[in-house]
């Protein structure tokens, strides 16, 4: 391990092209990013834990109006999306729009600032989901006062990503460019569109409905989508070395997630006009197309490579790519009006969106984070074992979190569906598969709070040496030269 | 691709086209709903909620019920279930034509204890000629459509739920998951407000084997009075509160339980038609009169 170099002065710095240089400039704006992501990570999942602990024991923490279930749940859900995934995806994002274009990235500062607005969003929208303040719409909780926060935040770093991509010195785009480009103006989009209809002049009757799941659908399955595969197709041929296999198939995945996933996200039995559930479940079902050309290209990309994953970040995209693939097979059985005439309404959607969510983007993510870390912090991840057992226990973790939900929601529908069985025995007979579920979320708690120890770390030790650079240089003795006679 | 313009492009025309699909078209097809005249009813539906109600339906939010609860019912089809009302003078020819559409029933004590349902057809239309050969003894016969499905078998409704149903209310929480049962209709099964306080108070002394979380935070617990309070929750057992306390619910609670009593789909419309009850004037939507427990919801339960 080498000392931390601390040469973020700009004008050292200015017009250095190196990859040093380029990943200096990032320095700052990715520990805001990644710092605050993982801390809310955590507390996220302390929160879904707390949630989950009232199937085993509905009496628990039940008399603070704070922790009732319907105000955890959400804030576990918002901080893993808002808190989590957003920023860290935008981190990542940034890095990856500066190494390709072999540019430092422009204005770290102001994204700094923008990453810490974005965080003061989260919170903010954290303590109003809390206080009761929650809008009602899953997945967009966050009453308008933080959205109006979390937008100007996202818009700050946005500028500065296109102003970095813009004065790009390789002009040639690379696939992960097209995604991370799509992604950064999908956001903006449909957040406006959400906040603007459904909270400043909110529209009448299920329309609401219909502009909420439309929402959480792009956010969920296309945005996430785009940030978690711009880096696969930039991590993995990096850690296999060897080209990304190839191009074509990345348009082809491109265009067919942006033109289906969009569609995605209204349940079948929803109280809409028939013609909408029909419309999401056939762009459910083709969802499995982008998937299996995802899946097709990480094959064929990885297949023969020498290299051992070993817990790193590169077992942490395999594993990405498969809960992807799980999690599509999962959302298009649910496309199809003999499956989901038992799976609507269920723990099933539950399960489909923790592989989605948590097993192939959170996992991806991770890899890509451990991999950044150290180059721009200058030294090595401070506990690199960490980062094995975070592996094994997000694996293990989103596997036992899902599957159980994802069998024990099937069982639910096939009981509701009887109307002969009365309803306390349907709820008594999934809550066991629930139960289990809970092993699977204290897993992902554990791995979080690893990660939250690896970024931890990084961010102590730079911190510690910028101040201890700063004390060496307040009390050094002057250099004879300069003192005046 | 080889610019960015062509990923915006890209970017800009998959949106566009699902915007237009899902924020513009719905807008377009219920954005300019109005009330509407339910089949076989003078008033408007839906009315708005009573005030206490619509600030019930903000608890409801505040406190994330929709994250367990649906508030929409499904439907698979309906059916014309054909009444015989009155016999008529000629016993015989009904008699007859009843032997002719289903002979189970034809027995002269079937005619005893009326009305009565003959016959389950599929829709209105197989329903005419039925219903033309039945009134051949010069009978009263009555045709009625109900809906079926799950959803309906359970109790949880007359009909499936429709677009009109919602028009009133901001926020619209239809709900994904249905950890607890669908509430589109709890105001038409659980009509007394003694129990909803209960059972938000302590779920299981309302309902056994409830797995509810309790909501006691919407309660107060006080020293009891000269004279317990006429809001005090009647607990019993492990539930009651020490003695000289009683439990009263907090305005929270009374809107929260104002807004649940409200909370009915059952108005025949045009699109979800149903057959009215006869004699019923009471609006829809607007809170049931108070009987007694529904016996019979509870074992649907």
């Amino acid at each position: 391990m080498t000392a931390p170099a601390v040469t973020n002065r700009p004008a050292a710095l200015a017009a250095d092209s190196s990859t040093a240089g380029i990943d200096a400039s990032c320095r700052l704006p990715l520990f805001m990013l990644f710092g605050g992501a993982a801390f809310w990570l955590v507390l996220g999942s302390i929160f879904g834990f707390i949630a989950s602990l009232k199937f085993h024991k509905a009496d628990f923490l039940a008399d603070a109006a704070w922790l009732t279930f319907g105000r955890v749940y959400p804030a576990s859900t918002n901080l893993l999306v808002y808190g989590f995934a957003i920023p860290v995806a935008l981190g990542v994002a940034l890095w990856m729009l500066a190494r390709l274009g072999r540019v430092q990235l422009a204005r770290p500062w102001l994204v700094t600032v923008g990453a810490k607005l974005w965080h003061i969003g989260v919170c903010v929208g954290l303590i109003a989901i809390l206080a009761g303040e929650a809008t009602g719409f899953e997945w967009l909780e966050m009453p308008r006062y933080a959205a109006v926060i979390l937008l100007l935040a996202y818009l700050l770093i946005a500028v500065w990503a296109f102003s970095t991509h813009h004065a790009r010195k390789e002009r040639t785009l690379y696939p992960s460019q097209w995604f991370v480009l799509a992604a950064l103006f999908w956001f903006p989009w449909i957040y406006s569109t959400a906040t603007l209809l459904l909270q400043f002049f909110p529209v009448r009757g299920v329309t609401q409905a219909a502009i909420a799941w439309w929402y959480s659908g792009n956010l969920l399955f296309v945005w996430l989508a785009l940030a978690g595969l711009a880096s696969s197709f930039y991590f993995l041929p990096k850690l296999v070395g060897r080209p990304l296999q190839s191009s074509y198939l990345a348009l082809f995945v491109f265009w067919t997630l942006i033109l289906f996933g969009t569609w995605v996200g209204i349940p079948a039995g929803a109280t809409l006009p028939a013609w909408m559930p029909t419309l999401s479940n056939m762009a459910a079902m083709m969802m499995v197309v982008p998937a299996a050309a995802v899946v097709l290209m990480v094959v064929q990309t990885t297949r023969g490579a020498k290299t051992a994953c070993g817990g790193g970040p590169l077992c942490y995209m395999k594993f990405g790519t498969g809960a992807l693939a799980l999690s599509v097979l999962l959302l298009a059985a649910s496309g199809l009006p003999f499956v989901n005439r038992f799976t609507d309404f269920t723990w099933f959607g539950t399960a489909k969106l923790q592989l989605w969510v948590y097993g192939f983007f959170a996992m991806t993510l991770f890899g890509a984070v451990y991999y950044i870390l150290p180059r721009v912090a200058g030294f090595e991840l401070p506990a690199a074992k960490a980062v094995r057992v975070h592996f094994w226990c997000g694996v293990i973790g989103t596997l036992l979190f899902a599957l159980p939900l994802a069998i024990g929601g099937v069982l639910q529908g096939v009981k509701l569906a009887n109307p002969d069985i009365p309803f306390t025995d349907v709820t008594k007979a999934t809550l066991m598969f629930f139960r289990l579920g809970t092993m699977g979320e204290l897993l992902i708690l554990a791995g979080n709070l690893l990660f939250l120890f690896n970024i931890g770390a990084v961010l102590v030790r730079y911190y510690l040496a910028v101040c201890r650079a700063a004390c060496a240089d307040l009390t050094a003795p002057l250099p004879t030269a300069e003192v005046k006679p | 691709m080889k610019s960015s313009a062509t990923v915006f492009l890209a970017a800009f025309l998959a949106l566009a086209a699902s915007w237009g699909g899902f924020v513009l078209a719905p807008q377009i097809q219920l954005g300019r709903s109005v009330q509407t005249v339910p089949l076989g009813s003078a008033s408007l539906y839906p009315l708005a909620r009573p005030g206490l109600a619509q600030q019930g339906l903000q608890v409801y939010r505040a406190n994330g019920c929709v994250y367990c609860h649906t508030q929409q019912i499904g439907q698979e089809g309906a059916q014309a279930d054909i009444y015989l009302a009155e016999a008529g003078t000629n016993v015989a020819a009904t008699l007859a034509a009843i032997t002719k559409i289903n002979p189970e029933m034809a027995k002269p004590e079937v005619l005893s204890n009326l009305p009565r349902k003959i016959v389950e057809v599929a829709d209105m239309n197989a329903a005419e000629p039925v219903v033309r050969e039945l009134k051949a003894g010069g009978g009263r016969v009555e045709p009625v459509i109900v809906a079926n499905g799950p959803d309906i078998a359970r109790g949880w409704g007359k009909r499936r739920t429709v677009a009109q149903d919602y028009l009133q209310d901001y926020p619209v929480q239809l709900g994904t998951r249905r950890v607890g049962p669908d509430l589109a209709n709890v105001g038409m099964r659980w009509t007394d407000p003694n129990w909803h306080y209960r059972h938000l108070y302590a779920p299981a002394s309302a309902l056994q084997d409830s797995k509810m979380p309790p909501y006691r935070y919407l309660f107060e617990r006080r020293r009891m009075g000269q004279v317990a309070s006429p809001d005090a929750l009647q607990l019993t057992g492990e539930w009651a509160p020490p003695a000289g306390y009683e439990i009263v619910p907090k305005a929270e609670a009374r809107a929260l339980v104002a807004y649940l009593l409200s909370l009915r789909a059952d108005a025949p419309l045009f699109e979800a038609p149903l057959t009215p009850p006869a004699g019923n004037t009471a609006p829809t939507n607007a809170p049931a009169p108070v009987v007694n427990p529904p016996v019979a919801a509870a074992s649907a339960q």
